[in-house]
């Protein structure tokens, strides 16, 4: 694969042999997370997240499909199927809990896998593509969880979808035609359940096409590391398998006891109570709010209360979505050649306060749309997006960085003290190699 | 596989001004290909528009002879709320009172209602924010800061004219087709 050392797969058995000359699978396996695929020595639990993503997407899959045994996409019928899940169907609160949790989960590790990849300069040369194939795939997964949420047909699920398909009525011109579009009629209702089901159960599959995308893409350059330097020779690397197979395995096993901790004890805590009144198109709930996992674009779309040349509404949409695609272009927004924060003194700083932003417009996206949460989404709002246009390109002109480690080994073997050691400039060679 | 470049000779057939037969061929098939695609994509993506028993919902009739002045009813109209309101003198007088250059959208009362019969307000009850149903229609309901309906979702407040007055809708409350059939029935929907 990416590194000449890599391992070849050598398969023993004759059966394998003879497998491996006709559909080499096994082999493809092999260099993809197994003994063929050199990794850093020196990944932190930080890069455990996106193989816990993985496995989420595989919780998915496999608890959607068994529902959708079960799930009748009808307005009539689809709220009572869900409770019918919920009390009748063997194992089917389980089932159900898992699906719905599973989603917080999934939406849980890829966001500490994104802000991972914003830490540690993921998004930097050469893993662009990487990057934005992971972008495509958040845009997938909140289109999943979106429609997902709308087939119980409660009221938050049909308000929900009411107030998301209103988002594209802010377009000029074509804007409610592409709603009625969306919609199949002028309001949610039986052919906007059905082809929300129809979409969320193959999106999920488009994922997985992405996915394998995102890691093919990844394995040409090999995966990044916490200091940022690339890998030099074969002393910088282990095996996928056993290295992180292992640390992969027991970080998922700790991850699901979590996970099973809120499915078992706190299922309903991250739902609305709301949900679990049927879906009437004449009331609609005092507090509509999405998904947790929303609230922080929910929070940008609301904080625009003033027109301004476009309708206030519009700017709202636009913000929202901005939000999201000036992430492709991180790359070029931070040129700055060091990767990792570890050795960005003034990065470090707002990188951390912008996690504190995107925490405060979570809170204000979950709060009812009065003040003083308009005030302060806007100024939140305001920074998130002086932070990458701004703060993000002086930075990378401006900063004086600390000298890097002279390899992933260097860094390793010295410890973090000597790790940080500038290198000495009299010529001597670096000051680490006392 | 035979082809054109096989036969020697400048007097090979379909070798007309440095254009090969094959050439006309190519760009023909890649066409009608490209043509037949765009044609097939058309019925996969109108499939989703509204379909013909949604389109077809038959305009509502409506008895409004039992709404008191000050009163509203909220109905559906095309499986959306419609709110038909009996204004009060008082609320007629405060609609007209405010100046258009105070309005987001500005239209006067006298436009949104029958020539007449300005004490009947007819509004679709879809706040034109984000398609929340607003409050105000029903008894005892917040009719917001400018007496007439309130968007729960995001603050907006409309006047006794159901006219955008504060928060971030952009437009007046929609007043759909629809005729007086007599003094107490409306007809709404474009059959009337």
């Amino acid at each position: 694969m990416s590194f000449s050392w890599a391992k070849a797969y050598e398969p023993k058995h004759p059966l394998m042999r003879w497998l491996d000359q006709r559909l080499p699978l096994p082999r493809l396996v092999y260099g993809a997370v197994g003994g063929g695929y050199p990794v850093p020595r020196n990944l932190n639990y930080w890069w455990n997240f996106g193989v816990l993503a993985g496995l989420a997407l595989a919780i998915q899959i496999v608890t959607g499909i068994v529902l959708a045994m079960h799930f009748v996409a009808s307005g009539d019928q689809a709220f009572q199927s869900v409770e019918a899940i919920m009390r009748d169907v063997n194992e089917g609160w389980l089932l159900r809990y898992v699906h719905a949790n599973g989603a917080s989960f999934f939406f849980i590790v890829t966001y500490i896998h994104i802000f991972r990849g914003l830490y540690f300069g993921s998004y930097k040369a050469p893993r662009e593509l990487v990057w934005m194939l992971g972008l495509v795939i958040l845009l997938l997964m909140m289109a999943t969880a979106f429609m997902g949420y709308v087939l119980p047909w409660g009221q938050m699920s049909f308000w929900g979808a009411k107030v998301i398909t209103g988002l594209f009525s802010a377009i000029p011109v074509v804007g409610p035609s592409v709603q009625q579009w969306l919609l199949g009629g002028y309001a949610p209702d039986q052919a906007t359940l059905n082809r929300f089901f129809s979409l969320h159960y193959l999106l999920p599959f488009v994922i997985a096409g992405v996915v394998i995308l995102h890691i093919w893409a990844l394995h040409i350059p090999g995966s990044s590391n916490p200091t940022g330097v690339e890998v030099q020779d074969e002393q910088d690397t282990v095996p996928f398998h056993p290295y992180y197979t292992a640390k992969d395995g027991w970080f998922a096993g700790l991850m699901l006891t979590l996970f099973a901790v809120v499915t078992f004890y706190a299922p309903n805590y991250l739902g609305h109570a709301d949900n679990y009144i049927q879906a009437n198109p004449l009331s609609t709930p005092a507090h509509i709010v999405p998904e947790w996992y929303f609230w922080p674009f929910y929070a940008i779309l609301r904080a625009f209360t003033a027109d301004f040349i476009l309708p206030a509404k519009l700017w709202g949409v636009i913000a929202m979505f901005s939000a999201i695609i000036l992430l492709f272009f991180l790359s070029w927004l931070d040129p700055s050649p060091v990767r990792s924060g570890n050795y960005r003194p003034t990065f470090k700083w707002f990188f951390w306060i912008l996690v504190i932003d995107v925490l405060v417009l979570g809170f204000c996206g979950g709060s009812p749309a009065e003040e003083p949460y308009v005030m302060i989404s806007q100024l939140a709002t305001m920074y998130y997006f002086a932070h990458f246009l701004i703060i993000l390109p002086i930075i990378s002109w401006t900063e004086k960085t600390r000298p890097l480690p002279r390899s992933i080994t260097a860094s390793v073997l010295h410890g973090e003290a000597a790790e940080a050691a500038p290198i000495d400039l009299s010529g001597h060679g670096p000051a680490t190699a006392h | 596989m035979a082809t054109v470049e096989h036969s020697d000779g400048a007097h090979s057939a379909g070798v007309e001004d440095g254009v090969r037969r094959r050439d006309f061929i190519n760009i023909a098939a890649v066409s009608a290909a490209g043509v037949a695609g765009l044609a097939t994509l058309y019925p996969l993506l109108n499939q989703m528009n509204p379909s013909a028993d949604v389109l077809a919902l038959a305009s509502t009739e409506i008895d409004i002879s039992a709404i008191k002045p000050g009163q509203a009813v909220k109905t559906i109209f095309r499986k959306q709320p419609l709110f038909v309101r009996h204004l009060t003198p008082d609320e007629i007088k405060q609609a007209n009172q405010v100046s258009m250059s105070e309005l987001r959208d500005p239209q006067s009362l006298a436009e949104r209602t029958k020539p007449g019969k300005a004490q009947w307000l007819v509004t679709m009850g879809v706040c034109t924010h984000l398609g929340c149903v607003p409050l105000g229609a029903g008894e005892g309901e917040n009719r917001g800061p400018f007496g007439g309906y309130f968007c729960p979702c995001h603050g907006s407040a409309y006047d006794t004219a159901a006219r955008i007055r504060k928060g971030p809708a952009p437009k007046n409350l929609e007043v759909p087709d629809y005729s007086f059939k007599s003094d107490t029935i409306i007809t709404v929907g474009k059959a009337a």
